[in-house]
C-alpha cells in the first residue's frame, strides 16, 4: 500500500516544509541579513547577476531563506522580479562613465588613466586562515584605510580599444541607438540579435557560461582572446524626467565588471582584432571574461559548442537548467508506464508478431 | 488569498499578454506561439506553462482541478493548488466533471469533457522535432515548410528495428492535417481523445516559452502508417484493485512485502467517484 507515496500530499509538503526549517534551525547563531550582504559580497553579487535584478539587501534576504544555495536565491528573486510593474527604463549607461574602483590590462602595460590594481583575491596565496580577524578588527581596518586615503576626482577612463580603433586595427563602428531587445519579456529568436545575446550571457549561471568559455580557449573553440581591459566600479543610471524629456534624474549607481577581449581575425588577407565584450552586475570578474570569450565565440563559425548560439543561450539559465534537472524528481508514474509498454512490447515472443 | 499578490499572481498587462498569445493559437491549431514566459515561484519544469495559461484564464467563479499523472493528490499537483490559493480564491475540486478549469501533468481525465471546460497541458518539451532536429532555427523552418520527412522516417525506423513504433509517450499527432504536434508526455491512450473533442485543449511550456492548442472539433490524427497502425498501450485484462475499473489507463503496483503486481486508476478523481457510487449502491 506504502508504494503510493504521494498520497497524502499535503501533510507530507508541510512535514517536508517543517523539516526544512529544522535544517536551518541547528544553531541559536544569528544570522544577520546585513551581515550576509557585507561579508558575502561576492555570493550576493553572483546571486544579483544570474537574477537580473540589482538588489544586493534581497539577495541577501534571499540566501539567508534559502541556506545560502545560489539556485535557490535566484529562483526567489525571480518570482519576486515577475510581480513587480516596470515604471521606468533607465537611459543607456556606458562603462566609460564608470567610477572605476579596480582597472588593469593585461594587453598593454600602460594605458591611459592607468591601472588600478584595487580588490582582489588575484596574488593572495589560497591559504585557508584557521585565525581569522574578528569583525571588529575588520572594520578598524577599513576606517583606517578610509582616514589614510585621500578624495581623488573621478575622471572619465577611455577604452583601450578606442587607441585601437583609431590606429584602424578594430573596425570601428556606428553608434547604434536601436531599441533593444527585452529577454525578459520576449522568446529568445536565432539568429539572436546582439542585444539579447548579451543580456541571455549577462544573466547564465556563471559556473555554466565559465565552463563553456573554458573550452572554447582550450580547444573547442577558436577564441583565446587578450584581456584588452577589465574594469570594476560603479556606473549611474538616469531615467527621463517625467515632466520635461530632455531632462534625466540619476536614480542610483550600480557595481558593474565589465571586460573587453581582443581576439586576431582575418580582414581580407591581413588581420585585424575582434572584441568580445562582457558586462555584469557586481564584481563579478571570471564571469565578465567567459561572456566576452562567448560573444566573440558566436561572431566565429564551426562545429563547436561555444560557437553555436542556440546551444550557448539556451542552456545556461540557471532557473530553466535547474527547473527541468529538478523536474526529474517529480512522479513519471504514467509516463513511465508507457515506456514500459514499449520496452515490454518489442520482447514478446515472436508468435505475437505480425 | 494573500492580500499582498495580485488576483492570481501575474500582473494584469502579463495575464493580458498571454491571453493574446492563446487567442493566435487557438486561431491556428497545433501552432506553437512563443511567448514572454514569465518566471514563477515554481520551478521551471514543474508545470509554469500550465500554470501561466491558468493564472491568466482563472476568474473568481472558476472551479480548479489540479492532477499530476492523473493523480489530484500528488505533491505536485497539491502544491500547484497551493500556490494558486495563495494568490486567489477560486474553488478546487477532484471531480472532473465539476471543474472549469482542469491543469494536468501527463493525463486527459476519463470522464468526457464538455464545451465549458478547459483542459491546461504542462508541456516540458513542446517541439515534436526536436527528436530529429536539435536547432530551433531549423525546427521552425520545418513547420513553416511542412516538412515532416524526419519524423516519419523515425517512425520507419523504429518499424524496421523493433517491428513497431515505440515511441511511449509524447506521441506526435497531426493537427487538421497542418502541424505536427507534440501532444504532452500523455500516454497514447489518451491521445484519440484530441480528436474532435468538446473541450477546448491549451498546452503551455514555460520554460521552453510556448502555447500551443487545440479547439473543440479539431481533426487529430496520431501519426502512423497504413498497414502498422497507431496503437495504444496494452491494457487488457488489468483490473483497478479499488474500484474494478477495466480499459482505463493504470499504475502498476508492485507490493513491497511479496511483490504481487496490481493495477490502480491512474485517474484518482475518478476512481474515488466509482467507489463511492458503488459504496451508495450497497
Amino acid at each position: 500500500m506504502a508504494y503510493v507515496a504521494v498520497s497524502g500530499g499535503q501533510e507530507a509538503i508541510e512535514e517536508s516544509i517543517r523539516l526544512l526549517h529544522c535544517m536551518r534551525g541547528s544553531t541559536f547563531k544569528e544570522l544577520e541579513v546585513e551581515a550576509i550582504e557585507k561579508k558575502l559580497g561576492l555570493l550576493v553579487d553572483r546571486v544579483m547577476s544570474e537574477s537580473g535584478l540589482y538588489a544586493p539587501a534581497y539577495a541577501a534576504l534571499a540566501l539567508k531563506q534559502a541556506e545560502g544555495s545560489i539556485e535557490e536565491a535566484v529562483f526567489l528573486l525571480r518570482a519576486y522580479r515577475s510581480t513587480l510593474s516596470r515604471n521606468y527604463y533607465t537611459l543607456p549607461a556606458s562603462g566609460t562613465e564608470m567610477r572605476a574602483v579596480r582597472r588593469i590590462s593585461a594587453a598593454f602595460k600602460d594605458i591611459q588613466g592607468g591601472q588600478i590594481l584595487g580588490a582582489t583575491y588575484d596574488y593572495t596565496h589560497r591559504l585557508i586562515e584557521f585565525n581569522q580577524p574578528s569583525a571588529v578588527e575588520l572594520c578598524a581596518r577599513r576606517q583606517c584605510c578610509l582616514k589614510e586615503a585621500k578624495p581623488v576626482p573621478v575622471v572619465k577612463l577611455p577604452r583601450v580599444s578606442e587607441y585601437l580603433k583609431a590606429e584602424g586595427l578594430i573596425d570601428s563602428c556606428e553608434i547604434d541607438d536601436m531599441e533593444p531587445v527585452d529577454v525578459t519579456k520576449n522568446v529568445l529568436e536565432f539568429p539572436a540579435d546582439r542585444s539579447a545575446r548579451l543580456q541571455t550571457l549577462t544573466r547564465a549561471d556563471g559556473g555554466f557560461i565559465g565552463g563553456l568559455a573554458y573550452s572554447s580557449i582550450r580547444g573547442y573553440g577558436a577564441v583565446h582572446p587578450t584581456v584588452g581591459e577589465l574594469r570594476c566600479g560603479y556606473v549611474e543610471l538616469e531615467v527621463p524626467y517625467l515632466f520635461d524629456e530632455t531632462e534625466s534624474i540619476c536614480i542610483g549607481e550600480i557595481l558593474l565588471t565589465e571586460v573587453e577581449g581582443f581576439i586576431p581575425e582575418d580582414d581580407d588577407k591581413k588581420l585585424k582584432l575582434a572584441v568580445g565584450y562582457g558586462a555584469v552586475l557586481g564584481r563579478n570578474e571570471n564571469k565578465a571574461i567567459s561572456m566576452a570569450v562567448l560573444d566573440a565565440s558566436l561572431e566565429t563559425e564551426g562545429p563547436t559548442p561555444a560557437q553555436d548560439e542556440e546551444f550557448v543561450l539556451l542552456h545556461g539559465d540557471s532557473l530553466e537548467m535547474n527547473g527541468f534537472i529538478s523536474h526529474l524528481k517529480l512522479p513519471h508514474y504514467v509516463t513511465f508506464q508507457s515506456k514500459l509498454d514499449s520496452v515490454r512490447k518489442t520482447r514478446k515472443e515472436p508468435e505475437h508478431e505480425s | 488569498m494573500n492580500p499582498e499578490y495580485n488576483f492570481a499572481f501575474l500582473d494584469e498587462g502579463s495575464k493580458r499578454e498571454i491571453r493574446r498569445s492563446i487567442l493566435k493559437a487557438v486561431a491556428v491549431p497545433g501552432y506553437q506561439v512563443p511567448f514572454g514566459s514569465r518566471e514563477l515561484p515554481i520551478g521551471r519544469g514543474w508545470g509554469t506553462g500550465g500554470i501561466q495559461l491558468t493564472l491568466s484564464l482563472i476568474g473568481p467563479r472558476d472551479v480548479l482541478k489540479v492532477i499530476d499523472q492523473g493523480s489530484d493528490d500528488s505533491v505536485n499537483a497539491v502544491n500547484i493548488k497551493k500556490f494558486i490559493n495563495l494568490c486567489s480564491d477560486v474553488a478546487t475540486t477532484t471531480d472532473s466533471t465539476e471543474a472549469t478549469l482542469i491543469q494536468t501533468r501527463h493525463r486527459i481525465p476519463e470522464e468526457p469533457l464538455r464545451n465549458d471546460q478547459l483542459l491546461v497541458f504542462q508541456v516540458p518539451l513542446p517541439e515534436p522535432l526536436r527528436v530529429i532536429e536539435p536547432s530551433e532555427e531549423a525546427t521552425k523552418l520545418m513547420h513553416a515548410e511542412a516538412d515532416y520527412t524526419g519524423i516519419w522516417l523515425q517512425l520507419y525506423e523504429s518499424i524496421m528495428k523493433y517491428g513497431k513504433v515505440t515511441i511511449a509517450t509524447e506521441y506526435p499527432v497531426t493537427v487538421e492535417d497542418r502541424y505536427v504536434m507534440n501532444p504532452s508526455p500523455i500516454p497514447k491512450y489518451d491521445n484519440p481523445r484530441l480528436h474532435e473533442s468538446e473541450c477546448l485543449y491549451l498546452f503551455g511550456a514555460g520554460r521552453e516559452k510556448k502555447i500551443y492548442a487545440i479547439p473543440p472539433h479539431t481533426k487529430v490524427v496520431s501519426l502512423a502508417f497504413d498497414d502498422v497502425p497507431f496503437e495504444i498501450e496494452h491494457m487488457e485484462g488489468r483490473r483497478c484493485r479499488l474500484c474494478g475499473a477495466e480499459n482505463v489507463y493504470f499504475d502498476e503496483l508492485i507490493d513491497r512485502e511479496t511483490g504481487a503486481v496490481s493495477y490502480q486508476c491512474s485517474d484518482t478523481g475518478y476512481c474515488s467517484k466509482r467507489r463511492l457510487r458503488k459504496e451508495a449502491d450497497c
